[in-house]
């Protein structure tokens, strides 16, 4: 079975944010980056159906040079080879992302493309959606277990409050990895080393066709305001948490 | 074009108060540009719900009605959407930001060139949708640009069902093409995952453990905590993935709702998936070290620090506090 997976580069969790310049995006020289967690099961999916039925992952990104970085985590967990889709994605919205993932992946003809839910920096959770709307295939949403069957795939696919269903698609597909289905692996030693002589395949947006308009635009980011008026506790944590207990039992009263 | 039409969504044989939500939100798109307002309803059987969505004060119930709109696939839902559309062409299409509709409106709205405006929690002059980034660190105002039907969908809890106004509404029905052919997905029947033995629901009290703890080996710390307090102990996502607590201990859109006395985070950062599971709360107490998590934004008593101090800490201040 050939596989794709689209990864993302996102910034690190708990990374402090500052809105830059143009007030429409983060400050990214202060940013240390990282593989977005869903699409990190939805490449550990693909690895182990690879162990499972053969075939080969490769592995899709879309961004400037410093996807680089992650494309070689993801060739060091396992991916065979990559595609590096060399573009701003500030200027385009999901959809003119989508159409550059999808021109690219078309040229490969995979059975199966997978990718994360949603992006923790974005957070549109559309990509793997419109990827399957673009390349006329079939899709599934939040899925947690992948098995293959001599029609297509059985799936196990999450739904909402602790509520499961099966479903059952044809190949070829792509799917939308929900996280915590599988244990993800670590890039071992040996792994690492071989990630630096796998191909890595760079096409521009220019290779892939003329540039969309963006059907919607972010004018501007901020900071939320705060839906409560949160009494911040100081001092030593002794301190914070001898005030925290008595406002527990005399303010809360919960104690 | 024509005006602001609204997507309903059956949820166990009733429109899902979500979606009455996003009669509100459409309510207000619509007065705030001048603009009639209109339910649709997908469905194979929609004769009682749509007499229900017509009590309501808009303009038109139109049931979106076919056979293979009863089960939900994405296949059937876009072709039947779409058909409506390309007819009726609203300025703006809302929906309910459920698992269903993220699984084919996307789609949807590819289809007709657009883009879904997702997850949005507010609606400001212009129109400009708000949504959230960087895991609710930020929020992001967004714009529809060129022409088209503009795609919204609206977070559940951001806009208020019990605002929305009676009237009587007329019920038509649009019957879309579709050919079993059409549909690629074979969906089975919805099915709990494992038997449920503690009940987060009607707990009054819960200490509540994410990301922070960094370690398996770290929960005991907070075990005890819970056991001060006589709580029950719940999680975030990402400690059920690893299988350090039982996922029925998880609390957020994919695992239980609650609304305790006190909700007590520990190491939680607040990603939206989880505080849509907890905001109920009457008391939330938040500890982390990072002051700009989004946690801190919903919690009535704030530590920030080191959680590794402070949870034991607070263990014996409760102790002391309860003799």
């Amino acid at each position: 079975m050939k596989m794709m997976v689209a990864i993302k580069q996102v910034p690190q969790r708990d990374v402090q944010v500052r809105i830059d310049a143009t007030g429409k995006w983060i400050e990214e020289s202060d940013l240390q980056w990282a593989l977005n967690e869903s699409d990190a099961y939805a490449l550990e999916e693909a690895l182990q159906l690879k162990e499972k039925h053969g075939g080969e992952v490769v592995v899709i990104s879309a961004g400037p040079e410093r996807v680089g970085s992650t494309i070689r985590e993801a060739l060091a967990k396992g991916a065979d080879r990559a595609i590096h889709v060399d573009c701003d994605p500030g200027n385009l919205d999901v959809l003119g992302v989508a159409r550059l993932l999808a021109a690219a992946i078309k040229s490969e003809s995979p059975d199966l493309t997978l990718t994360g839910l949603q992006s923790d920096d974005l957070g549109y959770g559309q990509t793997g959606v419109i990827l399957a709307e673009l390349m006329g295939l079939a899709h599934a949403t939040l899925i947690l277990h992948v098995d293959k069957t001599d029609q297509g795939l059985m799936l196990k696919r999450e739904l909402e409050e602790g509520w499961f269903q099966t479903i059952e698609l044809p190949l070829p597909a792509v799917l939308t990895i929900q996280s915590g289905g599988n244990k993800l692996r670590y890039a071992t030693l040996m792994g690492i080393k071989k990630a630096k002589t796998k191909e890595v395949r760079r096409v521009t947006a220019q290779d892939l066709g003329a540039p969309s308009t963006p059907a919607v635009t972010l004018e501007r980011i901020a900071a939320p305001q705060k839906q409560k008026s949160t009494q911040m506790l100081g001092g030593s944590a002794k301190e914070a948490a001898a005030a925290l207990a008595e406002k527990l039992k005399f303010e809360a009263r919960v104690l | 074009m024509s005006g602001v039409w609204v997507v309903l969504e059956e949820r166990n044989g009733k429109i899902g108060r979500i979606s009455w939500e996003a009669v509100a939100a459409g309510q207000k798109l619509g007065a705030q540009l001048g603009l009639s307002v209109g339910a649709i309803l997908p469905g194979a059987d929609t004769e009682a719900l749509a007499n229900e969505a017509a009590t309501k004060a808009i303009a038109k119930v139109v049931r979106l009605e076919h056979a293979l709109v009863g089960a939900y696939t994405a296949d059937a839902f876009s072709l039947a959407l779409e058909q409506f559309v390309r007819q009726e062409q609203p300025d703006y299409l809302v929906f309910p930001h459920t698992y269903q509709v993220r699984d084919y409106a996307p789609a949807l709205a590819a289809r007709l060139g657009q883009v879904l405006i997702g997850d949005v929690t507010a609606i400001g002059d212009g129109p400009v949708f708000t949504r959230q980034l960087m895991q609710g660190r930020l929020n992001g105002e967004y714009k529809h640009a060129g022409g088209g039907t503009c795609f919204v969908s609206v977070q559940s809890g951001a806009f208020r069902a019990d605002q929305i106004e009676s009237g009587s509404a007329i019920v038509e029905t649009f019957t879309p093409t579709i050919e079993a052919s059409q549909i690629r997905t074979k969906p089975g029947e919805p099915f709990r995952g494992s038997a449920q033995t503690v009940d987060l629901g009607s707990a009054q009290l819960i200490v509540s453990v994410g990301r922070g703890i960094k370690e398996a080996d770290n929960l005991p710390m907070v075990q005890e905590l819970a056991a001060a307090l006589g709580a029950e102990i719940a999680a975030s996502r990402p400690i059920c993935d690893n299988g350090w607590l039982p996922i029925e201990r998880q609390v957020g859109s994919s695992g239980q709702t609650v609304a305790p006395k006190l909700y007590l985070a520990v190491g939680i950062s607040g990603a939206i998936q989880h505080l849509v599971g907890m905001k109920g709360s009457q008391c939330v107490v938040a500890i982390n070290k990072d002051p700009e998590a989004p946690i801190f934004e919903v919690a009535d008593y704030g530590i920030v620090g080191d959680l590794f101090e402070v949870v034991p800490a607070l263990t014996e201040a409760v102790k002391a506090a309860k003799q």
